[in-house]
């Protein structure tokens, strides 16, 4: 494998080798063992034409951790926002020999078309395009899930996980379900009429308008962020009764499975999608999930970067091993 | 295929550097066995319960996996992370053995010497392996070998363990197989 651009470009095996290699470096991480010199001499471009905190933070330090080269590029102050093609872009990156470039566009399918083109020859990962697909969110989340309700290895087979709100325009939601349902977790999407995407019953999940009817059967419940930014029509009458129905509250969460965990994949909309006190409550794991997204992206660059040598490279610096 | 050491034989050799790495280190004081994954792991367990058994005391025993320290992960598909568990007391001032199956080019323990360098300053490293088969790439040899084989790098030296392999064997494959 040499791109992580779907989910749909890993096998259920690979999925769980991720998995398990995220929690070996996250078990060492947590001890003493902070850096590796796996990656040295390796250049990693984060190229975000879409703002981001948590992807790209988690994306550099994964990277620092495994001792590569970052080079950051935003489309904010770079000749991008002066006109410069996608093209154009990745040409200059071949030219300064990245060996990965993990990209967030808000065109869906950016990432392939950097892949299957001939532009540059490096990794692509896609680290958030448009509404299509943000698989390492996937892989973190599942990561996470495992953890509080798995055994640390193996599938998530017999779990039922709620993705609740603005499933049409999440590029995350769909990721997680193609994962979810990968691992033999079962998947239900909870959100208004109006913010489920065409076709969604030939995603294999189920699909509930009601929050109340399935929160008690729930093992995890993932709450997605309504995305105002994207929303060019009125998908629900008013945010107060979005909340009321598709909000998570204390009332609600208390009447979850006892074990049942909260995330979300940030950032919050605090007061609309989730409230204060759920999102700092005890069954909150949203801040862990952000600490496995450091995990989850080590080990997708360990495994997408070791051999893969590039042959240019490989007679210079060799060498010195 | 040619059986070298069968199970008996390897049992004492386990033995025997057992008694040596207690000699060398004047007793088990501030000993500690750091197995290297997959096989290492099992053999610092033996030879942790031979030296238990001698003193009779209990010497702590961890693995240490060298995956992400390799010179070559360029050059080959990603491996499978094994993991390193580092006993409680670290390894600060203590004399570290580490323990592996079969020493070949000695990459694997300039690993093992980077990725200890990460998790603290013993007051010594020793090398305890089963099996010597020659070649080396760089200025690395053993304290403790089980035995020593003269083999020519066509050559594919195995080392089965019960406690994964089923049964206990040193074998010698020629490259044609036999």
């Amino acid at each position: 494998m040499k791109h992580l651009l779907s989910i749909n470009d890993l096998s259920k095996d690979e999925a769980i080798n991720v998995l398990d290699t995220a929690g070996e470096l996250s078990r060492l991480s947590e001890g003493t063992v902070k850096k590796f010199p796996t990656l040295r001499g390796r250049t990693v471009v984060n190229l975000f034409f879409e703002d981001s905190t948590r992807t790209r933070i988690s994306f550099e330090a994964a990277a620092k951790r495994l001792s590569a080269d970052v080079i950051n590029f935003s489309a904010k102050g770079s000749s991008l926002s002066k006109g410069e093609s996608l093209k154009d872009t990745a040409l200059t990156l071949q030219a300064m020999g990245a060996d990965a470039v993990v990209i967030r566009h808000g065109a869906s399918g950016a990432p392939h078309q950097l892949a299957r083109q001939q532009w540059m020859t490096g990794t692509v990962i896609n680290a958030g395009d448009g509404t299509h697909e943000h698989p390492t969110q996937a892989l973190l989340d599942a990561f996470t899930i495992r953890r509080h309700l798995g055994q640390d290895s193996g599938d998530l087979q017999g779990l039922r996980i709620a993705i609740v709100g603005d499933v049409l325009h999440s590029r995350v939601a769909r990721s997680n379900v193609l994962l979810l349902q990968k691992l033999g977790a079962k998947v239900v999407l909870i959100a208004p009429p109006t913010l489920l995407p065409v076709g969604v019953a030939s995603w294999g999940a189920e699909v509930s308008y009601s929050l109340d009817a399935e929160i008690e059967s729930v093992d995890a419940i993932m709450m997605l962020r309504v995305q105002r930014e994207r929303m060019d029509d009125l998908y629900f009458p008013t945010e107060r009764e979005y909340s009321r129905n598709f909000g998570l509250n204390l009332e609600r969460i208390n009447r979850m499975k006892s074990d049942a965990i909260v995330m979300h994949p940030g950032p919050m909309n605090r007061g609309l999608e989730i409230s204060a006190e759920s999102a700092d409550s005890a069954r909150s794991v949203i801040v862990e999930q952000v600490a496995n997204g450091v995990s989850i992206r080590m080990a997708v660059l360990y495994l997408l970067l070791s051999g893969t040598a590039r042959s240019e490279s490989n007679s210079t610096i060799e060498v010195g091993v | 295929m040619s059986v070298v050491l069968n199970a008996g034989e390897i049992n004492r050799a386990l033995r025997r550097i057992s008694h040596e790495i207690l000699e060398k280190n004047h007793g088990s004081a501030d000993v500690l066995l750091l197995g290297i994954p997959t096989r290492g792991a099992f053999l610092s367990k033996r030879i942790a319960g031979d030296i238990n058994e001698i003193e009779k005391t209990s010497i702590p025993v961890g693995t240490l996996d060298i995956t992400m320290y390799r010179d070559d992960l360029r050059m080959r598909p990603p491996r499978t992370l094994l993991p390193t568990e580092i006993p409680s007391g670290g390894i600060d001032g203590k004399h570290v053995v580490l323990v592996d199956d079969v020493l070949y080019s000695g990459r694997t323990i300039r690993a093992a010497l980077d990725a200890l360098n990460e998790i603290g300053r013993p007051k010594s490293v020793q090398l305890a392996v089963l099996i010597d088969r020659g070649h080396r790439e760089l200025p690395i040899r053993a304290d403790f070998v089980g035995k020593n084989i003269p083999t020519s790098k066509d050559e594919t030296v195995k080392v089965h363990l019960a406690e994964i392999d089923g049964n206990d064997a040193v074998t010698i494959e020629g490259r044609d197989g036999k």
